[in-house]
């Protein structure tokens, strides 16, 4: 823990709960890192002052002999798209770029009330829409690995933050793999919960039905332990589920009992070698600790991605209708009535992907194209559903690579959507099935640049996915 | 050749929950501006939608009243379009598979039973208000956004302007009858649109349909239905065809005229709601949901008929209203005269109710005051036109007890047959011609004397009394 950077929360309690240190210097020291590292631009804003603040009341409670919270201490930071009242909700957007929420996220709430500290609000692609975080109306942030690279996205503040020691956890947002492919780019833990696991009150919609508040962080306890302290039904979220939360973080696994399947179709030519040889060198790890491995088939998977760039974009066309110039956000100047202010405030607010994507969805959703294209979609996405509904009736876990690349340069995929949207080709089913999935790290390739591997889990079995990450961290321990 | 007029209605009817449809604000009317919200139903950035059940539970009890068939899974939808009061750019509506379908609604026209089968019955919410009048700018009011609405769609089985209107009575009558709505056309609680075509008489083919939209009374229906009608007839007629669109009422110009096409051409881009999870309405809900249905109008008047005695026609009018049935019967209850009770609702209760242009929700006197004073009656207390004019008038005014108002101001009646005795002799002694033309038979003026007594005796003599010493006097003498 020298100079304040801490391997897990864990250290970070057992530091504070002796007392050698105060949450009031923890969190002094990330916001010294965070004005250090400004220029990576993981943050969109920085609460200085509230966060020293809540960190002194913290300190006191300690000393006071008070109970503390679970969460106590964490400094913990918020991609800007979940609301936090009286904070601006940016979603990285010219059209909310003077925004201030009025309430907060469920997530908010539950953080605050176990004493988590919120440093601020992280970067990301605009209304979450992108693997790059390039698409950023407030520029693009540098992966703290190696910043001539993405930090992926749409979290790629949030990766940024935690890969850069500049938050020991971040919450991200998950549609298509937003919290799983930057975390695998910034060397960090992602986890994307069950659907339905996590309230969404708060969060900004883009997908309504894949949007998943995630957590980014060093290990996958402490993933769990935020989980365990987000999860749970919530009156204002009715797709919120009821099943009772787990003991996430302390989940764990006996090798013997697992049972890991390998889908072929995930590992093709369209896969780096070199990822796919260090993600064999881990299977054959958890091998030799006795886990069982099956290949077997998810035969619906090459259809993943035309499905869920059709209802994705058909939610997020009719979810981005609110922003029109005429409550809040951006309001073009000199217009002539309604229309004409609703076509030029979201001409000039919304960026290029955004549009895009609002007119992919709106063309999907049109009369006479809607059987062809949302409905047929619908059916697909149920296929893909039994694809793993099946599949864990045979395993516990899926073992895939989190991305097919490892991270790539600025502007290498910006020309082309169609090649940036490849890059979601291994975590967009999850979304579209329901089913939780994790960004476990396994090292860095040749050139430096980190890897990440994902676990998918069955409908609300994150006990034991978090269970198998341990035993995946376990494998790199052991080579290092 | 001659025509023939087919209408189908949509009716657009506001719940009375106490929150909204999809947040915890309330629906109150006439609060200040955008007060009554949240960020649910300002549509703020992240905010999601919560079905209200009561919402459902309204829908469900309309849907089993009208013969419906409730779904025992149904999905909310998204309708989108742009407009200033539409906070979340879309609607939550229903539109694949709503909660209530293939129902039917009955009503008497001209003695006659009629039918007009619904296709569906939907739950969705209300838009908020644009206000125009204040300097140059528009401004918003979302008080209304999300308060829930009921969506009764007809189909095209109405076949005259009467049975437009005679369907909407009973619907508002059915709507009120279950409690779900104030059913109020003025006030916008019940709002209709119309399609309206017309045929040659016998044909089976349906005409060209336009949508008739902005009829804000049960009168604006008719009159713009008649006009509709008149105005197509007219284009055929003249050689021309009828054009599918929507027009607009305007009840001072007397005319429908088409809207703007922009303003009519919408492509809604319906798809389920991802916010909100499939409704379903399992056996338990939709049994408990029957057990609460309150008796029919129809099923309480035989009732009442039966277990009151009171005429058929009574029965009936009294059962037009909820609260004035529930009025009756505990008035009765207090009284123990369902039969006079019937004729104090007939007679004085509605008539005051149609003088004051009020509701029987809002009368002065409650049941169990008026059952009190029609027991006074009964028990010969005060005489009836005693209670009708001097104390049901005062009751009208004052929450006091008829008892107390009787004791107050001396109004009980005297049944004491030698006070009684000693005017009637009085007035006989002072009346000597008009007893003589009595004795040559003008038996008519019987009712002068015992108006006489009654005057000298300040109204209060018990006319029974009077009646019988009168008698017996004339024809003993």
């Amino acid at each position: 823990m020298s100079n304040f950077v801490f391997s897990s929360y864990r250290d970070l309690r057992d530091a504070l709960l002796s007392k050698s240190i105060s949450v009031e210097s923890v969190v002094s020291a990330y916001l010294s890192r965070i004005e250090a590292k400004a220029h990576l631009n993981a943050y969109l804003a920085v609460f200085k002052e509230s966060a020293l603040a809540h960190a002194k009341v913290l300190d006191e409670k300690l000393a006071s002999g008070k109970p503390i919270g679970k969460l106590f201490g964490m400094p913990i930071a918020v991609k800007d798209n979940i609301a936090m009242k009286g904070e601006k909700l940016t979603c990285a957007s010219k059209i909310l770029e003077n925004f201030t929420s009025i309430y907060s996220a469920t997530v908010i709430e539950r953080l605050l009330s176990e004493d988590a500290v919120i440093l601020g609000k992280t970067n990301l692609d605009e209304f979450a829409m992108g693997s790059s975080n390039e698409n950023s109306a407030f520029g693009a942030v540098k992966n703290p690995i190696n910043e001539s690279c993405v930090p992926g996205g749409s979290s790629g503040g949030s990766a940024a933050a935690v890969g850069g020691d500049l938050a020991l956890v971040a919450l991200g947002s998950d549609t298509g793999g937003s919290v799983r492919q930057p975390a695998s780019f910034c060397n960090v833990v992602g986890l994307k919960p069950t659907y339905g696991r996590i309230s969404r009150y708060g969060l900004v919609a883009f997908g309504s039905s894949f949007d998943q508040i995630g957590v980014l962080a060093k290990t996958a306890e402490d993933a769990a332990l935020v989980l365990e302290v987000m999860a749970g039904e919530d009156p204002m979220d009715s797709t919120s589920s009821n099943k009772p939360v787990e003991d996430y973080a302390r989940a764990s696994l006996d090798p013997k009992q697992l049972r890991i399947g390998v889908p072929k179709e995930f590992f093709t030519d369209a896969l780096d070698p070199e990822i796919n040889a260090m993600i064999q060198t881990v299977l054959e790890k958890l091998k030799a600790q006795g886990a069982t491995l099956a290949e077997l088939s998810l035969p619906h998977s090459e259809y993943a991605l035309a499905t869920y760039y059709i209802l994705a974009t058909a939610e997020a066309s009719s979810n981005l209708a609110r922003y029109d110039g005429a409550r809040y956000g951006y309001r073009a100047k000199e217009i002539t009535d309604p229309t004409d202010m609703y076509v030029k405030s979201r001409s000039e607010g919304f960026g290029k992907e955004v549009k895009r994507r609002i007119m992919l969805g709106t063309y999907v959703l049109s009369a006479g194209y809607y059987d062809a294209y949302y409905r047929k979609a619908q059916k697909v996405r149920r296929l893909i559903r039994n694809d793993y509904l099946n599949a864990f009736e045979q395993v516990d876990v899926i073992l895939s690579p989190t991305s097919p690349v490892p991270p790539f340069k600025f502007g290498e995929k910006m020309h082309d959507p169609l090649t940036m949207y490849l890059a979601d080709i291994y975590t967009v089913p999850m979304n579209l099935a329901g089913v939780p999935a994790i960004s476990v790290p396994i090292g860095l390739n040749a050139q430096g640049l980190p890897i990440g591997l994902q676990l998918i889990g069955n409908l609300f079995s994150e006990s034991t996915l978090i269970g198998a990450s341990k035993l995946v961290e376990a494998t790199r321990e052991h080579s290092f | 050749m001659e025509y023939e007029l087919v209408v189908g209605l949509e009716v657009h009817c506001q719940l009375n929950t106490k929150t909204k449809a999809f947040c915890g604000c309330s629906t109150e009317f006439g609060a200040p501006a955008n007060t009554n919200v949240c960020p649910v139903c300002l549509a703020m950035p992240g905010a999601l939608p919560v079905l209200n059940k009561q919402v459902l539970e309204s829908a469900i009890k309309l849907g089993l009243t009208t013969h419906c068939t409730i779904a025992p899974y149904s999905i909310m939808a998204r309708k989108n379009y742009f407009y200033p009061d539409l906070p979340k750019g879309y609607q939550i509506s229903q539109y694949e598979e709503p909660i209530c379908s293939e129902g039917y609604i009955e009503f008497d026209l001209d003695g006659e039973k009629k039918r007009v089968r619904l296709v569906r019955i939907h739950m969705e919410e209300d838009a908020g208000k644009s206000i125009h009048d204040i300097g140059e700018e528009t401004y918003i009011d979302a008080n209304r956004c999300g308060v829930p609405l009921l969506e009764i769609v007809s189909y095209p089985d109405i076949r005259s302007t009467k049975e437009a209107s005679a369907y909407l009575q009973k619907l508002r009558a059915i709507v009120r009858w279950l409690g779900i709505s104030d059913g109020n056309m003025e006030e916008g609680s019940l709002r209709c649109d119309a399609n309206v075509s017309v045929r040659p008489k016998g044909s089976e083919k349906f005409g060209t349909r336009t949508e008739i939209k902005n009829m804000n009374s049960f009168k604006s229906v008719e009159n713009a239905i008649q006009y509709e009608m008149e105005r197509q007839i007219e284009v055929l007629k003249s050689g021309g065809t009828i054009v599918q669109e929507t027009r607009l009422w305007d009840a001072d110009k007397f005319e429908t005229r088409p809207m703007r096409s922009k303003e009519a051409a919408h492509d809604y881009r319906y798809f389920p709601e991802p916010d909100l999870v499939p409704i379903e309405v399992s056996d338990e809900l939709l049994s408990l949901i029957k057990a609460e249905l309150p008796e029919m109008p129809e099923v309480r008047a035989t009732r009442f008929v039966s277990q009151y005695q009171i005429p058929e026609y009574d029965a009936k009018v009294i059962t037009t209203d909820r609260l004035l049935a529930d009025y009756y019967e505990e008035a009765a209850k207090v009284c123990g005269d369902p039969k006079a009770t019937s004729n104090w609702i007939m007679g004085e209760v509605l008539r005051t109710l149609k003088e004051k242009a009020i509701e029987i929700s809002a009368f002065p006197i409650e049941a169990k005051r008026l059952g009190v004073l029609i027991s006074l009656v009964k028990q010969g207390v005060i005489n009836g036109n005693t209670a009708k004019e001097v104390v049901f008038v005062k009751m009208l005014d004052e929450p006091t007890s008829p008892q107390d108002i009787v004791k107050r101001d001396g109004l009980a009646q005297v049944s004491d047959t030698s006070a009684i005795e000693k005017e009637i002799a009085e007035v006989l002694s002072a009346s000597p011609t008009q007893l003589a033309d009595y004795r040559s038979g003008k038996t008519k003026l019987f009712g002068y004397f015992v108006g006489e007594t009654m005057k000298r005796m300040k109204g209060k003599a018990n006319p029974q009394i009077i009646n019988d010493i009168l008698k017996r006097k004339l024809e003993s003498v």
